[in-house]
């Protein structure tokens, strides 16, 4: 604008006598410009723009930093073997950082490299100077072994099959003898799991049946003779179940038997030996012989098996599928808790009660229930749920197993329970706010129509608050599914001796101790063996809680917007 | 401008007050907390004709129409004196089941307010509420009040879709058709073209036309020149009272109050 306005000055001023007139426009106008950059707020409006530019980095630099280390965790790492000055080390590098050696003190730039092969007399864990690095390769006959006991291992695999002689194995039959040894130990868990569970679980049964006869003779409601009966009735049962029992129990000690006596031996790198039933390796391959494709395999088949496998040694290794499915499931109780409560609470405060001081009064105090720390929900919920209402229900319908608890202390119901009073007031406050959206000309129509406040509420305003309530209900479920503190007390434990759903009747066993994947984040960072052992583990179990979180809310919103779109238009009942 | 001082006290045609009554307002007052909205109305609405309330802005006509199905019952603090009658009965009657009442009076809106809803359930939704489950009668209820508010047509073959598809004179036509859904004796309609173009509005004030002997239907409307097309009886309010009622034509032509003159003839309002 400026050369505009002087350009026009210079062709007037070639041809007659400047124009101060122009002059004068063009200086206005630059000016004008600046007092409208201020009058308009433009720097405000970069402040405004940088803040949310610096939150949206954090916010990828973290989820960045999440899902890089947690899948790195799964990807099958190459194995360097490296000479230094004082050791030989033959293991999958770390990181480096800078450290202290403990024989001169002096600063130095080290590297961490993970050796696996703990039950080989080796420290998991070595640091090799950099500096006095003297040469480093990347054998690529190198095994890397994933045991179901004692970690990983990195080394040779040989085996006295065929020949008698103790020989590195073939890396062409390996997969085949892994395969059968799988199929060998897949036989027996089922039958541990399936059929001999069901077996201990009558036994368990029939026991509890006999000590509720006990009870109602002492209490005299039934008649000697009658206990007698039945009685004889309940031991002939055990007595038929406890063979059966032992028959099966033979039947795997003789499948193991057989299995234990497949075997491979295990040369690790110092010269030590180990000879192991080849059921107990679960996966094998040559880190440094693999191409892309095989890589991507394996990680795939890594993922998939950490979040559908059960954890092994403490945690740190296998999946996380009972944490995975305890924080789905008790997500899923506690939306069927807090939806209908936190609806029904905001109707009644917003549509049926007369609004006044008292009602003023409640609302006041739901919302600041929403800021109240969750740990004092925790302690609300032990000693309430578990500790009241679960003794409660010990007492009136669990008599025979006291005095084990069944609801008398922590559980998924009750952790549930207690997650859903933490979130009810998000719930309740945008319910309200939903009510309160709904426009007075639909409910004047429906009343219009001869429909009572029952029916109009039901048909026509409910509807409509709908997409409301979901987003109070997305708000409740992101904060339950991250919430930890109130868990610790009512009910999530580090390993969990079943799922809450299973094939026994009732199929739903709400009164089961379950595992979390926020506190398996706590558990394997902060509790475990080393936290250096369990890191990757705690940053995949992150990745995959934000996953869950994510995928939630994602689930929640396309229903909200589907619901939306109902209410706008566009689209069929 | 007049004063409340000023103001000439109700004259009412004789014609408009000769005939059967539908609905029978007497001595109407109503407040909102400690205004006084309505100030001793006595009016007669003959039955099976139409009639237009008029007046500015503010001067209670809708206030008068929502009295007569009790909507303002929703609204907190307001009070009434003196009686409405619908047929025989009272509306202020003590006992009186009002969802009843209003099952008997149809109500149409002066923006068109479509349930989130399809089509045939908008048109379904007075029979659902009385409990009506029958395919057939609610099928039939559908089709009738559809072809009577001329919707029909436009609709048959999308009667499963949203009603908040159709365009905003289609709208306001499915909402006459809601209206008359479940067979009402009245029907009020509070400013029924206010939102709609010329072309939606012609085919509105014709359907109001068509009602006429069926239904007993007050309309309540801004233009002169609508109350003039569709209606037999015009009533004229002025700050909250009623100033003149009688048959349209007369009240345009050579109507009794100074009043009402200056105001059909644009001078004020």
């Amino acid at each position: 604008m400026f050369s505009f306005g002087s350009k026009q000055s210079d062709s007037q001023g070639a041809n007659q006598a400047p124009q101060p007139a122009v002059l004068f426009k063009t200086t206005v106008r630059i000016r004008s410009r600046a007092a409208n950059n201020a009058t308009e707020g433009v720097p405000w409006i970069w402040v405004c723009a940088g803040a949310l530019v610096t939150i949206l980095l954090l916010i990828a630099g973290l989820f960045g930093v999440i899902l890089s280390q947690g899948l790195s965790a799964l990807w099958p790492h190459q194995v360097i073997k490296i000479q230094s000055e004082n050791a030989l080390v033959l293991g999958i590098p770390m990181r480096q950082e800078e450290g202290t050696d403990p024989n001169t003190n002096a600063r130095q730039i080290r590297s961490l490299v993970y050796q696996a092969n703990r039950d080989f007399g080796v420290n998991e864990f070595a640091f090799v100077s950099v500096e006095r690095l003297v040469e480093s390769e990347r054998p690529s006959d190198v095994w890397f072994a994933e045991r179901r006991e004692w970690g990983p291992f990195l080394g040779r695999i040989q085996s006295t099959e065929g020949s008698g002689v103790a020989a590195d194995v073939d890396p062409k039959t390996l997969p085949a003898m892994l395969l059968r040894g799988a199929e060998r130990s897949k036989q027996l868990l089922d039958i541990e799991k399936g059929a001999l569970a069901d077996l201990n679980t009558k036994i368990e049964d029939l026991r509890l049946d006999k000590k509720s006869l006990e009870r109602q003779l002492e209490a005299g409601a039934i008649s000697d003779n009658e206990a007698n009966t039945r009685f004889s009735i309940v031991e002939s049962q055990l007595a038929s179940v406890t063979k059966d029992h032992l028959a099966l129990s033979t039947q795997v000690q003789e499948l193991r038997t057989v299995d234990e006596a497949i075997k491979i031996t295990l040369l690790a790198d110092n010269g030590q030996t180990k000879t192991l039933p080849v059921s107990q390796i679960l996966r094998v391959f040559q880190p440094n012989s693999l191409n892309w494709i095989d890589r991507l395999g394996i990680f795939f088949s890594r993922l998939w098996g950490f979040v559908s496998e059960e954890p092994r040694e403490a945690n740190t290794e296998g999946g996380v599928f009972p944490a995975l499915f305890g924080t789905v499931a008790m997500t899923i109780i506690m939306t069927v808790f807090v939806l209908p409560v936190g609806v029904m609470t905001a109707v009644y405060m917003r549509e049926i009660a007369k609004q006044g001081t008292l009602v003023s009064l409640v609302r006041i105090a739901v919302n600041n229930l929403a800021g109240v720390p969750s740990i004092v929900y925790g302690v609300f919920g032990v000693g309430f749920f578990c500790y009241t209402v679960g003794a409660s229900i010990d007492q009136l319908f669990f008599q025979e197993k006291l005095p084990n608890p069944t609801f008398g202390t922590g559980g998924i119901l009750w952790a549930s329970l207690t997650l859903a009073l933490l979130t009810v007031p998000v719930v309740i406050v945008s319910t309200e706010e939903a009510l309160s959206a709904v426009p007075r000309s639909l409910r004047e129509a429906s009343y219009g129509c001869g429909a009572t406040r029952m029916q109009t509420l039901w048909n026509i305003v409910l509807p409509k608050a709908l997409p409301g309530v979901m987003t109070g209900l997305i708000l409740a479920m992101a904060r339950a599914v991250g919430e930890v503190a109130p868990l610790l007390m009512t009910g999530v434990v580090k390993l969990a001796p079943a799922l809450p759903v299973d094939s026994h009747f009732p199929f739903v066993h709400l009164e089961r101790s379950f595992m979390h994947l926020g506190f398996h984040i706590y558990d394997l960072g902060f509790q475990s063996r080393s936290t250096e052992l369990s890191r990757p583990m705690v940053f995949a179990s992150t990745s995959l809680l934000v996953a869950v979180v994510l995928s939630l809310n994602f689930i929640a919103i396309k229903i909200r917007s589907q619901l939306r779109k109902r209410f706008e238009g566009r689209g069929a009942f | 401008m007049l004063n409340p001082a000023d103001l000439p006290s109700t004259f009412i045609h004789p014609e408009t007050s000769s005939g059967p009554a539908q609905i029978s307002i007497q001595n109407f007052n109503l407040w909102y907390g400690k205004s006084q909205a309505l100030h001793a109305i006595n009016l007669p609405i003959l039955q099976h004709e139409i009639t237009s309330f008029i007046g500015p802005s503010g001067c209670g006509k809708s206030t008068l129409l929502r009295a007569i199905n009790r909507l303002n019952d929703l609204i907190d603090n307001v009070t009434v004196d003196g009686d409405i009658r619908v047929g025989e009965r009272s509306v202020y009657e003590r006992h009186l089941d009002v969802t009843s009442l209003r099952k008997r009076i149809g109500m149409v809106f002066q923006k068109s307010n479509p349930f989130p809803m399809s089509i045939y359930e908008n048109v379904c939704y007075p029979l659902r509420v009385s409990g009506i489950t029958s395919r057939a009668t609610l099928e039939e209820a559908v089709e009738t009040s559809l072809r009577s508010s001329a919707l029909w047509d436009e609709v048959k073959d999308r009667l499963k879709r949203s009603a908040l598809d159709l365009s905003g004179g289609q709208q306001q036509r499915l909402c006459i058709a809601r209206a008359i859904a479940g067979n009402p004796e009245v029907l009020l309609m509070d400013e029924p073209c206010s939102a709609l173009d010329p072309i939606s509005t012609a085919k509105i004030e014709e359907l109001i036309l068509e009602m006429k002997g069926r239904f007993t239907v007050v309309i309540v409307t801004h233009s002169m020149a609508q109350a003039s097309r569709v209606s037999d009886h015009t009533a004229f309010f002025y700050l909250g009272r009623l100033i003149e009622a009688g048959p349209t034509k007369r009240l345009f032509e050579n109507a009794h109050c100074k009043a009402t003159q200056d105001y059909i003839s644009g001078r004020f309002g």
